[in-house]
């Protein structure tokens, strides 16, 4: 079983890296909403400030939804995930093993890119290192709560927006907390442990509980 | 080896059609078994039952033989090779083996490039797989079956695309996959060597 997790976490890595999406289709997109936003509010480096981690959260979140949509779809088209049935592992093992996939292949260079493009939105030290640890504890939630919506919309052929409506509402409790622990690190008025660590604790149950969902979804194709 | 699937009394129901009803049967080792039938008869929803890929609406299907533990799913001991080729374009063959091998191996099987040897593609065991014509890729889904040894093989139409050497090969293959006390079971409408196979052909759907 251990050897399939492996197996599956490498050829996903793999097909990120060589389709041309995955990381840098992620990083772009994110630098391009962090670019335009100075352009809607305006050149206030005091407000932009104040709203620069909300606005990489947000732009966090919309790039992890890129690709989301193809997490299962494509092998249900190509027929992978009818032999992934009649392997020895366990669905939720496999759910989990591309979900840790994704998050490697899209989140993880949001999070490194974070610190640099937080420059661009006039961030400071500590807000730097707050909003990467936020980011990093965080993404996880993100991207196994979509897991769950990229399941049930696995067999549509035009998925990807109703995944996101379906997911979008799920992750608002990860935004507030992960913009709320970014922005606390920045300034000295609020505490940023007690957001982080709820931050945390969602990511650990989304990690926990989104699998077997994810895996009762695709179950249900095969009826 | 020494193993027999036994399907009793099995229902498919889809999309409200009445596919399949009250069917039973017993596949032995090196025993071969033939889905005959129209368009939309069922054989490839019969096939994917098997499979466990599709829940039939009443029956039972077990298989059980010398190093099959009791109680064993029987989709864990076949392969199923079925429209989709199941391999990723951007792959090359060797690594989409390599991946199933991984996957699906229980016991034994061969080296993906001694797989990919023995369906006569070792040429391009290192090209991605999307650069492949349709026959190729049809040839390295087929050497899936290789990599990891199943008694039960599930062909969905198997020869689609092959041309004449290829199908050749597959029913030596298939002839010498029985010899070693192997299953198949076959849905197909064209000759694909399993002549001598029992047929099953499945009725006019009601």
């Amino acid at each position: 079983m251990i050897r399939i997790f492996i197996a599956l976490y490498q050829r996903d890595l793999r097909l990120a890296g060589r389709i041309g999406g995955g990381a840098s289709m992620g990083v772009v997109f994110f630098l391009i909403l962090v670019t335009i936003t100075p352009f809607a509010i305006g050149p206030d480096l005091n407000l932009l400030a104040r709203i620069g981690p909300a606005i990489l959260w947000i732009a966090a979140l919309l790039a992890t939804l890129l690709g989301l949509d193809r997490l299962f779809q494509a092998d249900q088209e190509d027929g992978s995930l009818d032999l992934l049935h009649m392997s020895d592992a366990p669905l939720e093992l496999v759910v989990t093993a591309k979900c840790l996939a994704h998050w490697t292949a899209t989140c993880l260079p949001l999070v490194l890119a974070a610190p640099l493009f937080g420059l661009m939105l006039a961030l400071e030290g500590e807000a730097l290192a707050g909003l990467s640890a936020t980011l990093l504890a965080g993404t996880p939630a993100l991207t196994f709560l979509g897991a769950i919506g990229a399941a049930l919309t696995a067999s549509l052929r035009r998925g990807g927006l109703l995944m996101a409506i379906l997911i979008l509402p799920l992750a608002i409790p990860v935004l507030i907390f992960g913009v709320s622990a970014a922005s606390s690190a920045g300034m000295a008025t609020t505490p940023f442990l007690p957001p982080f660590l709820i931050l945390i604790a969602l990511s650990l149950a989304s990690m926990a509980l989104a699998p077997f969902a994810a895996a009762a979804a695709l179950r249900s194709l095969a009826e | 080896m020494s193993a027999v699937l036994t399907v009793q009394n099995m229902t498919l129901v889809r999309g409200g059609r009445t596919l399949v009803r009250g069917l039973n049967f017993e596949v032995r080792s090196g025993d071969a078994l033939l889905l005959t039938g129209a368009n939309g008869a069922g054989k490839s929803t019969l096939l994917r039952a098997i499979a466990g890929l599709f829940t039939p609406a009443s029956g039972a299907i077990s298989i059980s033989g010398d190093d099959i533990e009791d109680d064993e799913n029987p989709a864990l001991q076949a392969h199923y090779v079925g429209h989709s080729d199941a391999l990723k374009g951007a792959l090359s063959a060797r690594e989409n083996l390599d991946f199933w091998a991984a996957a699906l191996k229980r016991r034994g099987g061969l080296h993906p490039l001694q797989a990919l040897a023995a369906v006569n593609l070792a040429h391009v065991a290192d090209l991605p797989v999307g650069w492949l014509s349709a026959g190729q890729r049809r040839r390295t889904a087929l050497a899936r079956l290789f990599v990891a040894e199943r008694p039960l093989w599930l062909l969905d139409e198997p020869t689609t695309a092959l041309d004449a050497a290829s199908q050749a090969r597959l029913a030596q293959s298939m002839a010498a996959h029985r010899a070693k006390g192997g299953m198949i079971i076959a849905a197909t409408h064209a000759p694909i060597g399993l002549e001598d196979a029992a047929e099953l052909r499945l009725g006019a759907p009601s």
